[in-house]
This record gives C-alpha cells, sequence and structure tokens, in this order.
C-alpha cells in the first residue's frame, strides 16, 4: 500500500494548550503585583526581581546543560517564574549575593535535585526563601518602607504589621485601605491584596487555575482568625488584617496554587487549602515566628502525595 | 440553563463544515467490499459463496451469535469471493467482495417514499424484524440493536433516550438526517418504545444544531410520549452514560449496564434505520456518511452503499487535498486514523475527516506537572495522569482501584494535556489488561 498517511491513536487533534502558554500566564498575572512593588519600593524592587530572574534562569540552564546533560528547558518559563515568585518573597532591600545564594537553593535543591519540572516535591521558590530566612534571619526578617524610590539596601527598614501583631502593637497597624492597596512594609510582591486578587481573577478566566485552593486557604484564615478575634480582640488582631497582610495572598493565589505541589481532586485541593489556612494561623497566632504561610505551604506540599493517593477525583457514578 | 452531563466535559472547535449540506447519493462503484465484522460481537457467517448472484438486501451473512448481527448486500451483482480485506481497524479481516451489476433490489423492499405511520406489529415481532434487518448502533459503537432492546431479566426500561448528539466534532451525519428525514426518525422513536415497551422517549439534541431542534420540536407535537431536548454543546455528551446523566440526571454505576438506571439508548440514525426496517422491509445496506476536513473542497454529506471504498466518497467531495497527512475513520476524537483510502464504509462510519499534515504530527511530550487539567476535564471522574503512570509501571491493582476498565476512551485528557502526554495511548493499554484481569478472575 503505497501512501504517506499518518497511522495514531486517537485523539487526532490537540486543545493547543501547552506548558509554557500556563507559565507566561502565570507571569501575566503578576505584572499587577510587581507594578505596585516598582510604585512602593522602587529600584530595590526592580534589582531583587531582575537578579532572581536572571541567577534561576542561569542556574538552570546550567545544571541541564552540564550536570544533567540534557537539553535545557528554560524556554517553558517555569524559571522565570520561580524567578518571580522567590523575589517578590524578599525584602527589595536584600543584597545580591543573598538573591544568589536563595536562587541557587530555589532551582538547585527545591527544582533540579528531584529531576526538574514536574518531579518536585516542595515549591522550589518557597524552598529558596525558607532557606534565606533560617539562614540569614535579620537580612531576611527587616523590611524598607514605602515610598523610597532610589534606594536599595541604603533603604530605611521600619515594622511590618505581622510583627507589630507580634509585638501585641495592634494600635500602631495601618489602615485597612492602605493594606489593601499595599501601601506598608513587607516582602516586595506580597504589599498589594488588591493586585494579588487582580491576578487571581485573571487565573480563574484563563482556567489556569481553579478556586479551591485559594479560596479554601483565605476562607480557612478569615475563620480561625476571626473566632480567636472575637474570644480575646484585644490580642487577636481583627480577620481581616490578617487576611491582607505578610504573604498570606501571595501564598494562596500564587504559592500554594503551584502545580507540581498541590494535590489534583477537587476535594483534595480542600484539603490541603484548609491545612495550610490552619497552620499558617496557628504559627501566626502561637508560634515565635510572625509568618507561617511559608512552613504551612511547604508542610502541606509534604503532604500532597499522601492526598493525591487517598483523596480521588469523584468518580462518575460513584457516592 | 441548558443541562449537560455534570463531570468534565471539554468544548473543542466545532468545524461543522457539511452542516446544511444535503444528502446526496453517491454513484455505487463497480465492487463492494463487505466485512463480516461490522458490528461488537462476534463476526457475521456467510450464508452464500463465489459465483452467487445477489439482489440489493439479500442476506449475505447471518449472525454468528447471540452479540452479532446479519449482513445484507448493498448492491445486486455476482459474489467474486470471500477473501481477507484491510477494514478500518488497520487489519486484514475476511470479507465478501461482490461485482455490481445494475442495482435490482429484493421485490420485499418497499421502496417508495410514503411515510408509513401505523404499526400493528407486537414487540417481540419489532425487535426480530430489527434482528433480521442487521441494525447495530449507528453512531459508531455499532452494538446489535436488538440485544440492546432485549433487557435482561430483572431490568426493567422506563425510558428510550435518542442520541442526536453528534458531540464529535465536524461530524454532520445525524444533522442532516435530522433534516430531512425528521417525521421516519420519529416513527422510529415510537417503533423502539413499543419494543421495549415504554411510553417516555427523549431526543437529546445539542444546542449547535437550532434547525434540527426546531424542526424535531415542531413534529413531534404529533407523538405522543416524545420529548425533545435541547442541551448544552459539551464534548462527550454523545457517550451512553454522559447522556443519560444529562437527560435523566442518572449516573450509571461502574461496570453497570445502561438498563440499570432504566433507560436505553440509540442513536438517531438507528432510529432511523429501525424505521426503515419494521415499516419498509429494508435490511441496513446504506447509510448517511460526513466526509470533511478544512482543505477538503466540498464538505458532504452522502448516502452511500456500504462496501464503497472510503477513496470513492472522498473523491466525490473533491479530492484528497496536497497536505493530507491523516485519513480518519469518524470524528476526530474518537475516529481511527485510516491506514488506506481503499477501505470500505461500513455501519459503523459515521464520516471521513481529512486532517492536514501539520495537524497530523503530535507535538514533543513534556514530563507531567500535575496541573490537573486532565483530571478537571475527565467526564467519569478519573484520574488520567495516574492511570497512565500505573500503566507504565503496570500496576493494574492501583490502574483497577483508580477504575481505568470505566474510561469511555474519549480523548478529552490527551486534547487538554499542555505536556501533550500520551495519556489516552496509554490508559488504553492499561484498560484492557485490567479487563482481561477482571475477566480471568470472575470465570
Amino acid at each position: 500500500m503505497e501512501n504517506n498517511l499518518i497511522v495514531s491513536p486517537s485523539p487526532h487533534i490537540h486543545g493547543g494548550d501547552s506548558i509554557c502558554k500556563n507559565m507566561y500566564g502565570v507571569l501575566i498575572a503578576l505584572v499587577p503585583a510587581f507594578l505596585v512593588s516598582l510604585y512602593y519600593f522602587g529600584l530595590g524592587a526592580l534589582i531583587v526581581t531582575a537578579t532572581s530572574v536572571a541567577v534561576c534562569i542561569l542556574f538552570e540552564y546550567l545544571i541541564q546543560k552540564f550536570l544533567m546533560k540534557k537539553e535545557p528547558t528554560i524556554c517553558d518559563g517555569s524559571a522565570i517564574l520561580t524567578g518571580v515568585l522567590l523575589a517578590f518573597n524578599l525584602p527589595s532591600n536584600l543584597p545580591i549575593w543573598i538573591i544568589l545564594i536563595g536562587a541557587l537553593a530555589a532551582i538547585g535543591i527545591g527544582k533540579m535535585s528531584f529531576g526538574g519540572l514536574g518531579n518536585n516535591i516542595f515549591n522550589p521558590a518557597l524552598v529558596g526563601r525558607v532557606f534565606l530566612l533560617i539562614s540569614f534571619p535579620a537580612q531576611m526578617t527587616t523590611w524598607p518602607e514605602v515610598g523610597q524610590l532610589t534606594a536599595y539596601t541604603d533603604a530605611t527598614t521600619g515594622a511590618t504589621v505581622l510583627s507589630l501583631m507580634n509585638e501585641g502593637a495592634l494600635d500602631k497597624l495601618p489602615t485597612l485601605v492602605d493594606m489593601l492597596i499595599g501601601k506598608m512594609g513587607g516582602s516586595l510582591g506580597e504589599v498589594s491584596a488588591l493586585a494579588l486578587l487582580l491576578g487571581l481573577a485573571f487565573m480563574l478566566w484563563k482556567k489556569i487555575i481553579t478556586w479551591q485552593i485559594p479560596v479554601s486557604i483565605l476562607a480557612t484564615v478569615f475563620i480561625f482568625t476571626g473566632i480567636m478575634h472575637l474570644v480575646n480582640p484585644l490580642q487577636y488582631a481583627s480577620p481581616f488584617v490578617h487576611l491582607l497582610s505578610g504573604g498570606l495572598m501571595l501564598g494562596a493565589i500564587f504559592m500554594a496554587t503551584d502545580y507540581v505541589t498541590s494535590p489534583m481532586s477537587k476535594n483534595g485541593m480542600l484539603v490541603y487549602g484548609v491545612g495550610i489556612g490552619v497552620l499558617t494561623t496557628v504559627i501566626r497566632l502561637f508560634g515565635s515566628y510572625p509568618e507561617g504561610m511559608s512552613f504551612a505551604i511547604l508542610i502541606m506540599n509534604a503532604f500532597t502525595p499522601l492526598i493525591n493517593s487517598y483523596i480521588k477525583p469523584k468518580h462518575f457514578g460513584g457516592k | 440553563m441548558l443541562r449537560t452531563f455534570r463531570i468534565g466535559g471539554i468544548h473543542p472547535p466545532e468545524n461543522k463544515l457539511s452542516a446544511g449540506k444535503k444528502i446526496t447519493g453517491l454513484a455505487i462503484p463497480k465492487q463492494v467490499i463487505i466485512p463480516l465484522s461490522q458490528h461488537i460481537g462476534a463476526p457475521a457467517q456467510a450464508v452464500i459463496k463465489k459465483g452467487d448472484p445477489v439482489k440489493v438486501g439479500a442476506l449475505l451473512a447471518k449472525a454468528g451469535g447471540f452479540v452479532s448481527a446479519n449482513i445484507h448486500s448493498p448492491v445486486s451483482g455476482k459474489v467474486n469471493k470471500i477473501d481477507n480485506a484491510l477494514d478500518a481497524s488497520g487489519y486484514k479481516r475476511p470479507a465478501i467482495y461482490i461485482d455490481v451489476e445494475g442495482d435490482e433490489w429484493e421485490e420485499t423492499i418497499d421502496r417508495s417514499e410514503t411515510l408509513v405511520k401505523e404499526c400493528s406489529l407486537s414487540s417481540k415481532e419489532i425487535v426480530d424484524k430489527v434482528a433480521a434487518a442487521g441494525i447495530v448502533g449507528l453512531g459508531g459503537a455499532t452494538f446489535p440493536t436488538q440485544v440492546k432492546l432485549m433487557p435482561p431479566p430483572g431490568s426493567k426500561a422506563e425510558i428510550i433516550i435518542i442520541n442526536a448528539i453528534e458531540c464529535e466534532p465536524y461530524l454532520t451525519s445525524d444533522h442532516s438526517l435530522m433534516m430531512e428525514k425528521a417525521e421516519q426518525i420519529l416513527v422510529g422513536v415510537t417503533l423502539l418504545m413499543k419494543a421495549v415497551n415504554v411510553t417516555k422517549a427523549v431526543i437529546g439534541i445539542e444546542n449547535n444544531k437550532p434547525d434540527a431542534i426546531a424542526r424535531m420540536q415542531q413534529l413531534a407535537k404529533e407523538y405522543n410520549g416524545i420529548e425533545i431536548m435541547p442541551l448544552k454543546v459539551q464534548y462527550p455528551q454523545g457517550g451512553e452514560k454522559q447522556l443519560i446523566d444529562a437527560v435523566i440526571r442518572r449516573q450509571v454505576k461502574s461496570g453497570a449496564l445502561p438498563i440499570s438506571a432504566g433507560a436505553v439508548v440509540q442513536n438517531v440514525g438507528t432510529a432511523y434505520a429501525v424505521y426503515e426496517a419494521v415499516m419498509k422491509n429494508k435490511p441496513l445496506f446504506e447509510r448517511v456518511v460526513t466526509v470533511t476536513g478544512k482543505a477538503v473542497a466540498n464538505p458532504s454529506n452522502f448516502l452511500v452503499r456500504l462496501g464503497t471504498p472510503i477513496s470513492t466518497l472522498i473523491e466525490a467531495a473533491g479530492g484528497i487535498p496536497e497536505n493530507t497527512g491523516k485519513i480518519i475513520g469518524g470524528g476526530p476524537m474518537m475516529g481511527k486514523a485510516l491506514i488506506s483510502p481503499e477501505v470500505p464504509v461500513t455501519k459503523g462510519s459515521s464520516g471521513v475527516l481529512l486532517i492536514t499534515k501539520e495537524e497530523s504530527v503530535r507535538k514533543p511530550v513534556y514530563d507531567c506537572i500535575r496541573c490537573a487539567k486532565c483530571v478537571n476535564v475527565c467526564p467519569m471522574g478519573l484520574n488520567p495522569a495516574f492511570l497512565m503512570k500505573f500503566t507504565v509501571f503496570k500496576d493494574w491493582e492501583k490502574a483497577e482501584a483508580g477504575y481505568i476498565q470505566d474510561c469511555i476512551e474519549c480523548g478529552s485528557c490527551s486534547y487538554t494535556c499542555p505536556a501533550n502526554r500520551p495519556l489516552l495511548d496509554q490508559i488504553r493499554l492499561g484498560k484492557g489488561k485490567v479487563m482481561g484481569i477482571i475477566r480471568t478472575r470472575k470465570s
């Protein structure tokens, strides 16, 4: 039979979705938060982000090319995304050499040690952040005050909402409106809840993620801190302050929803989200660290394989 | 809000290029090739031999078992030989070759266009006529229709659901049939209702065929118990279990038959074939086939005698475009890529789709990023990424616990996967293996 017909099993068409499209989609969703960070932290935000992205790409390229000896896949956008997310979790006055170490931990330990994209257990950007938090606690927990557009490592630092809450100084908190738009100290990408929610809306619209993880995290933290606030309003801040402070929004929308390290079934996602919400609140209210989001996500990342094995999708015809 | 099934689903570009095209007859070829296995179940047994003269509608082969179907001659002429022939699956299987002479029909067949509505036959007589006519599910599954019309002891049919979904992109054969043979279809539905003793039937039509919905709704007023239900466009709504869920909100349990939910599902083309068989004494030897593709000159709906080489149909639609990479028997989601354009049209051929070389080549495969998009679209509520992994690692216990045997092979997972993973290819292998294990355990 002389012909050049291609024979392969069905389906014969593909929807055209790709890893690149999803990664670049998340990057687009991060643009509003990046613009806000430029507006409030200026040069520092730009240097930290650019450095983080550049070295994440570089480390991924070097490791794939010379250690793994395979074709580098930096074009898929995942290293850029890790770089941006790592930067968003750092203070805007962090020196370049520390960012370098963070990027090496994120890409080297967090991602490539497990075999690269798709095989890692922990969110690479958070591995980098927590590595730095433990190694350089002083530099990682002093944040510049907003509005110093030309400052970098020389920026004046000040208290953040979470450190004020941890010290019990609830009367010194910024207004909720300032917190919503991001006019407060903090890691460079986490400050503006509004910008991050805009990113969430974009990702839901583009069907990059589903609502289960962010909503379950935010709802759990809101309810848990709300109960504590009702019990003792002098010691525990209002649930709105908790929702708008620290890395909660950034974590719930962009870190916990990382495909590779979060569960696959809808119910699994809810369990995972509630777990993150509870752990975050417990660390915030009762732990010695002011912020618990990173640890909570990493702990639930570790539970993800278990959740995936035992909390299955709702089966057709099942209960 | 229009109804649809409740778990998963996708909406690929519809590309119904041949919608609105009239059904046109196709010239009878010089030779037809009639495979003895055109249905699910045992192959039919030939009852003629080399050199025998046959008329249109003459019995060529008898059902070879309970789940099997008769096969009739689509042409008049002489049996040339009984020999192996390439079929849509790519294998050579026994087939009857007939050299065509004229077009002489069996006298028992009523060739008039007159609509016959009155039927005095009993349920059993209707089922017997359907069996004699060799009717199988014409949506593509080709399950012998009479078997579905005889519910197993202890089960009771409550409703007939007519599958007029045609959720596969490109295909329009059912659509065109509804536009031109609506009355005959409705009479066919009443015959099916009588066959299984029910008083209610629902014809499910997706909302992308508003003209068919309007036409059927208008005519259905004259028929007691038949409801036309427009449904939201969602693939794979034409899947039997999905359609039952969409229409009567019942989910058939894993491993159970549709009748356990009280439903008997028949394709709309099958309903038409039942009308012709029961009212016109016409066995199943021709059907409507869509020939289509973005580069095809004249996408068409042809009325084709079974056994006609697919190349003849493509010729009539303007020939094979230069850039053709694949010829698909059926739609792009579940159809089979043909090994040659010379394979014959069979009872299950709903369409012929030609796609370009660019569309035919698969894109590079990356590691799974566990994005769960396959989980979200799976209409059976499975985890395709894990089922593929279990198959690759030959972990049949986990595959069975993950209900791999429930996969309907709709391809939504592979269609959606951003890493271009061949999910369905692997799941199909694993499903076959696990179903084999389940069968040996039962026996």
